[in-house]
């Protein structure tokens, strides 16, 4: 038997959620054929990072100030929130030929 | 040193360009598609070479990495032949390549530690250097089907990657 409460608390918590997705916005980048697409990308903190990977092969978005280091298997996408601003250089660490920016302003 | 690791390089070149030239007519597709799946079969023993033979964290996770994508390009060119019922055809340059792995593979077999670490990526990147300009300069221009050609570019992306890469671990080694 489910207590009484819980369904009330479950909707306010679902309020909750969707009012703070409502200010951060999701930045979707794509990588296909070892590019990056936009090679340069602007948030701010609170948004969510989508690395969108198409190809047959695994990358990473790695910060060069090592903020951050996301894991993008095939055709899989990774997400990273954003907690720190400015502009940040990252790259893929097994295609270091594969380069781009990220401007996070707060 | 510079200079040793340049003329390896050099001498890998001229041994691939002179062996499709030695066919004299641009390589057919078929022939370009076997080139190309050696040419990633021969990157994956190596490396699982040193995957038996390393110790070093760095040189380990590179030999990973190059096990992981090789398969992946030519899982997809085995797909692609499959699609086009194109039958890869062996030819010279296929069985130069071989040869010149094979004779590799057992040099670096002697090496141990350090020195077997040096030598291999050195080689990683003399080879990625030779394959990438095949690939540019011959394999791709000479392609005549569209998607057997996309996918060499992609390759070649690819494999330009893996070259700056172990010009990194080449560089970290030191
Ligand atoms: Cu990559």
């Amino acid at each position: 038997m489910t207590p009484r409460w819980i369904l009330p608390a479950l909707t306010a918590l679902a309020f909750v959620a969707q009012s703070i997705s409502a200010h951060a916005a999701t930045i979707q980048i794509t990588m296909e054929n070892l590019a990056v697409l936009p090679p340069e990308a602007s948030a701010k903190i609170g948004d969510t990072v989508e690395w969108i990977n198409k190809d047959i092969v695994a990358h990473t978005a790695t910060a060069r100030n090592g903020d951050w280091d996301v894991m993008l298997p095939p055709n899989k996408t990774g997400t990273l929130v954003l907690k720190k601003a400015g502009t940040v250089d990252y790259y893929c660490r097994f295609h270091p030929n594969m380069k781009a920016v990220l401007k996070i302003e707060p | 040193m510079m200079f040793v690791r340049l003329s390896a390089a050099i001498a890998a070149v001229s041994l691939l360009s002179s062996a499709a030239l030695a066919q004299g007519a641009k390589p057919t597709d078929p022939q370009i598609a076997h080139i190309a799946y050696t040419a990633g079969v021969i990157d994956i023993k190596a490396a699982k070479q040193a995957l038996n033979k390393t110790r070093s964290k760095e040189v380990k996770a590179f030999a990973q990495d190059m096990v992981r994508d090789h398969e992946a390009v030519n899982k997809q060119a085995l797909d692609l032949v499959k699609k086009l019922k194109v039958k890869p055809e062996d030819n010279d340059t296929s069985r130069t390549l071989s040869k010149n792995a094979a004779d590799k593979l057992a040099e670096l077999g002697k090496l141990k530690g350090a020195a077997f670490d040096k030598a291999y990526i050195d080689n990683e990147v003399a080879y990625h250097k030779a394959v990438d300009n095949a690939l540019e300069t011959q394999l791709i221009p000479s392609a005549s089907n569209p998607e057997l050609k996309n996918l060499l570019q992609t390759g070649l992306k690819i494999f330009q990657g893996h070259e700056q890469h172990a010009e990194q671990v080449a560089a970290n080694l030191k």
